[in-house]
């Protein structure tokens, strides 16, 4: 007996919040996977991230709305749909932001940081006028709600476990596109040494573009796991923001692997805290950890041994 | 006589600007404006504390702080901690269950005063604590990030980050911080009334005395050696380091003294508005302060005045008429600023008026007159 809970309750609550966890896991597993590729590999900081999810939130919600006015028949299974079509919104924004103010700015990693915080601004103003001030939700298809329960006092929520899925989905993609493919290739190529990547004939512009598009479209899928755990207003993203970047930055920048393990030592230690602090608290804790850790080891967790 | 004129006062040029902004703020306003408006200006000047340290520690020292906030907060809430323990005299507070504490500690069935609150029953305290509680909180960050060689963009995330928890912590903290709401219903320093038109007054030339101070201070710094030294280290830091300084230790230092400065405008700001609430702290307000830095131009303190009055005064404007319009002007601000005048008002100024201004004030002067650019090379010269 342990600040009077049986093992057996002990059991349910490290069984639950750490599933709780896990679903906090994957909205900044899916976040930090599409930052970790814009700051981690080209450098740039990008404040406007988190709107790239509430841009692929509100483009769930808007297909759900859409699907239910028009092909109620097809609810089951627009949400593969909608997932794809955040990823491409997100992907297309982030392409045009890329051409019209990130490629201006790489030699000024600082100025990205405040040009990327206007642009957050702006879009933040622009969700508030299209879809109102007030928090949405899209209508979940049937089979994501309700929940597993394996024993009697554990209780898993379904959509918990769809989220879980689609980032292992999603972060393995990123990871076999990365690692695996002719683009990847390209991209670490000019990430280590640009102008040696232009001179052997990879168009690094094009490169960075579409890195940093697929870095926010990525964000856009993280949009959509986002809408099954919680509702939509025009600032949810920026709540996310900083965890992610300390998410980043703890994981060891340039280290995809080491973003995994820190958004999973992170959101777990979060939602266990919570549940013996107030909210408030379990998260100072969480950040105050993070911070002298970052102290005592500024490069992060994993290192990446690139020469520079 | 020579030290006074050109490293406190920044020579012919310096000295002018400085001139200006001084008659502006102690003359021009206080002539046209009635008091309430003027205690806007007055609140917007608190603003300028924060972006001249800006100035400071991100235009000079190139190291760019996302937690300015976190001091200014600091010193705010030291000084709204004594006017409010001031304000809650045993008559005052008779009607609650425990007289003589802060009315938000006795909603939070709080019976006692906490400790960290006896202290700042005394005035002499407060202020020292104005000065040292924020130096010390920025040493220590200081301390572990510099001396571990954390910079940039880093440092950056990471001051963010501390906003936030501090954030979170004043928030989640009520009973002892006031909450969300802050600390309110501030009424008298040493039994003086702030909230009368004759106190505001007086507070908003003390804030304006200390302003200009603060800038000759920074003058005089800027154009030390030790000046020089931030310059060399924000352009080749690894080349100041090879040279045999220690670039952390200047770091460190500028990072107290931009912390100072802030809490300095912090508790000016509890004075003149007579509350300090979270929402002076966070991450919004701390980025929006570093826009105040940038509109200026990020290498001048003067400019920095400028900017903070500008911006604060558009908000104030759009935020009450047209709140929706704001949100876009402000993030069109951050990008074009960074865009397009990447040395804010002082930049303009530099391009566009001083090559007029410059043979203007040389003819006045009586000296020969000579385009601004032969001036400037014959003086590095002379430097050499």
């Amino acid at each position: 007996m342990l600040l009077g809970y049986s093992f057996s309750d002990w059991g349910s609550i490290l069984a639950m919040q750490g599933f709780a966890g896990l679903s906090l896991f994957s909205v900044l597993l899916l976040m930090a996977l599409g930052l970790a590729i814009i700051f981690g590999q080209m450098g740039v900081i990008n404040m406007a991230h988190g709107e790239f999810m509430t841009i692929g939130a509100y483009t769930i919600y808007v297909t759900s709305k859409l699907t239910e006015q028009y092909f109620p028949a097809f609810m089951p299974y627009y949400f593969v749909v909608a997932i794809l079509a955040a990823f491409i919104i997100a992907f297309a924004v982030g392409y045009a932001v890329e051409f019209l103010l990130i490629r201006r700015l790489y030699k000024r990693p600082l100025d990205t940081l405040l040009a990327t915080w206007g642009l957050s601004l702006i879009m933040q103003q622009v969700f508030r006028s299209i879809f109102g001030g007030r928090e949405v939700s899209p209508t979940l298809p049937q089979w994501l709600m309700g929940s597993w329960s394996p024993t009697a006092t554990i209780d898993i929520p379904i959509n918990g476990l769809f989220v879980m899925a689609l980032t292992i989905v999603v972060t393995t993609a990123v990871l076999l596109s990365l690692y695996k493919s002719r683009w990847g290739l390209k991209v670490r190529a000019t990430t280590q040494n640009r102008s040696m990547a232009g001179a052997v004939g990879i168009n690094t512009k094009k490169i960075d573009r579409i890195t940093f598009a697929v870095g926010c479209g990525v964000a856009g899928i993280a949009g959509a796991a986002f809408t099954t755990i919680a509702s939509t207003g025009p600032t949810s993203g920026s709540q996310y923001i900083v965890d992610t970047f300390l998410v980043v930055v703890f994981g060891g920048a340039a280290s995809l692997l080491g973003t995994i393990a820190s958004a999973f030592s992170i959101a777990q230690a979060q939602a266990i805290l919570t549940f013996f602090m107030t909210n408030a608290m379990g998260k100072v804790a969480t950040l105050l950890t993070i911070i002298v850790i970052l102290m005592l080891r500024p490069e992060g967790l994993f290192t990446s041994k690139i020469r520079k | 006589m020579y030290t006074l004129y050109e490293r406190w006062l920044g020579g012919r040029q310096g000295a002018i600007g400085l001139l200006i902004l001084a008659l502006l703020i102690f003359a021009v306003m206080p002539a046209t404006l009635d008091v309430f408006r003027l205690n806007l200006v007055g609140k917007y000047l608190t603003y300028a504390f924060v972006a001249v340290s800006l100035v400071m520690l991100w235009g000079h020292a190139g190291v760019l702080s996302l937690g300015q906030g976190v001091f200014f907060g600091l010193g705010g809430y030291c000084m709204a901690m004594f006017l409010k323990l001031e304000a809650s005299d045993l008559i005052s507070t008779a009607r609650q269950t425990t007289p003589g504490i802060p009315d938000f500690m006795d909603w939070n069935q709080i019976t006692s005063l906490p400790a960290f609150w006896q202290p700042f029953h005394s005035l002499t305290f407060t202020i020292i604590a104005i000065f040292v509680v924020p130096a010390v909180f920025a040493y220590v960050i200081g301390a572990a990030m510099f001396k571990r060689r954390v910079g940039g963009v880093y440092f950056a995330i990471i001051t963010q980050a501390i906003a936030a928890i501090l954030t979170i912590l004043i928030v989640g903290q009520q009973g002892y911080t006031g909450g969300t709401n802050g600390i309110t219903n501030l009424k008298t320093l040493l039994g003086w009334n702030i909230n009368t038109n004759s106190a505001k007054y007086l507070l908003y030339y003390v804030n304006g005395a200390l302003l200009v101070g603060v800038i000759m201070i920074c003058r005089y710094i800027v154009t030390s050696k030790f000046g020089r030294l931030l310059l060399a280290m924000r352009d080749k830091e690894d080349r100041v380091r090879f040279s045999g300084y220690d670039v952390s230790n200047f770091k460190i230092f500028v990072f107290c003294f931009a912390a100072i400065i802030s809490a300095i405008g912090g508790a000016m700001f509890t004075l003149q508005v007579g509350f300090m609430s979270p929402s002076f702290v966070g991450i919004v307000p701390s980025i929006e302060m570093v826009i105040l830095a940038a509109v200026g131009g990020r290498m001048s303190l003067i400019g920095a005045v400028y900017g903070a009055l500008l911006v604060n005064y558009g908000k104030t404007v759009f935020s009450e008429s047209f709140p929706q319009l704001w949100l876009f002007l402000m993030g069109g601000l951050f990008i074009g600023v960074v865009l397009f005048f990447p040395n804010g008002l002082a930049g303009l100024y530099q391009t566009y008026a001083k090559p007029y201004v410059d043979p203007m004030l040389d003819k006045m002067s009586g000296k020969r007159s000579a385009s601004s650019r032969i001036q400037v090379g014959e003086k590095e010269r002379a430097v050499k």
